[in-house]
């Protein structure tokens, strides 16, 4: 078995006004098709533990969730080891409702921005009002971190977690730890 | 700056989050059209000083296509609609009329 590392193998940098980590393999299925289809939602719900979420909304429990990606697409997520178990599993409980159902975890990367700071650190980076008030927990955006595309949400009042694209995981390390260099605090959400 | 809504996923954006799809509402002329329409469907495009309608994509969002109207001298968007359509509708092109009275675009006022 080959060893299996994550896009950054677990960065972390702690140096700046907030904590930047790279978070380790982490399963993703991207499943396309009508999400209205009572098969669709059945195989969502059942393998995650969690409610179908709301537009724009993700629902999670630890490791398992669903995000709301687009009017015909959602994000599962679970443990990575159990990928291929869960791919099955709703590939059995779609049928043959028209949709497509794929592993992506090794094709995307997840990171955590954690500490008092993270939420000031997030809006450096991307066009997205992130007050308190705009952007809360159960929340989830696809939007752009600089210059890449990227997508998150809170986990708690402290702490966003972020899915890029794998071959993007370096930069927005990079680009967030630029964001919360030492001294670099705004005060914006005060 | 365009603060665009896509009526795809509903959220409200700057136009960073999305990318411009050039002139809307543009029909097709392929290999077996008069030359004369070939040469307007490839080439020619409006350029307005005001009312314009474009298409948008929601590329960093939902990656769904959308329709806009905009002015290009202000740039007040009008509203956004849906990419599965021929024209705007008819409510958008009222609410227009009452901010831009006389206005017209290609076949549309
Ligand atoms: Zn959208």
């Amino acid at each position: 078995m080959s060893n299996l590392v994550s896009a950054l193998d677990k960065a972390t940098d702690s140096s700046g006004i907030a904590v930047i980590e790279e978070m380790g393999l982490q399963g993703m299925i991207t499943l396309r098709g009508d999400l209205s289809a009572e098969s669709v939602k059945i195989a969502s719900t059942s393998v995650t533990g969690v409610e179908m979420p709301a537009q724009n909304m993700a629902n999670h429990a630890g490791a398992s969730g669903i995000c709301w990606m687009s009017t015909d697409e959602l994000l599962i997520l679970c443990p990575y080891d159990g990928v291929a178990d869960t791919l099955a599993k709703m590939h059995k409980l779609l049928g043959d409702t028209h949709s497509l159902a794929v592993d992506v975890s090794d094709a995307r990367a997840c990171l955590r921005v954690s500490g008092p700071n993270a939420r000031e650190v997030m809006a450096k980076l991307a066009p997205v009002d992130l007050a308190p008030e705009g952007f809360s927990v159960g929340m989830f955006r696809r939007t752009r971190l600089a210059q890449v595309a990227a997508a998150f949400w809170i986990v708690d009042a402290q702490t966003f977690q972020i899915v890029c694209f794998r071959s993007n995981a370096q930069y927005v390390f990079d680009v967030l730890n630029v964001a919360a260099q030492s001294g670099s605090e705004v005060g914006f959400f005060k | 700056m365009l603060i665009l809504e896509c009526p795809c996923c509903g959220i409200t954006a700057e136009e960073t989050e999305f990318h411009g799809g050039g002139e809307a509402h543009l029909k097709r002329f392929g290999p077996d059209s008069e030359d004369k329409d070939f040469e307007n469907y490839l080439f020619m495009r409006e350029n307005p000083k005001g009312v314009h309608f474009e298409r948008w994509r929601h590329n960093n969002g939902c990656g769904k296509w959308f329709h806009a109207a905009r002015c290009t001298m202000t740039l007040e968007v009008f509203g956004t609609y849906s990419a599965q359509t021929y024209e705007p509708p008819k409510a958008l092109c009222d609410a227009i009329s009452a901010k831009r009275p006389g206005w017209s675009w290609g076949a549309f006022s």
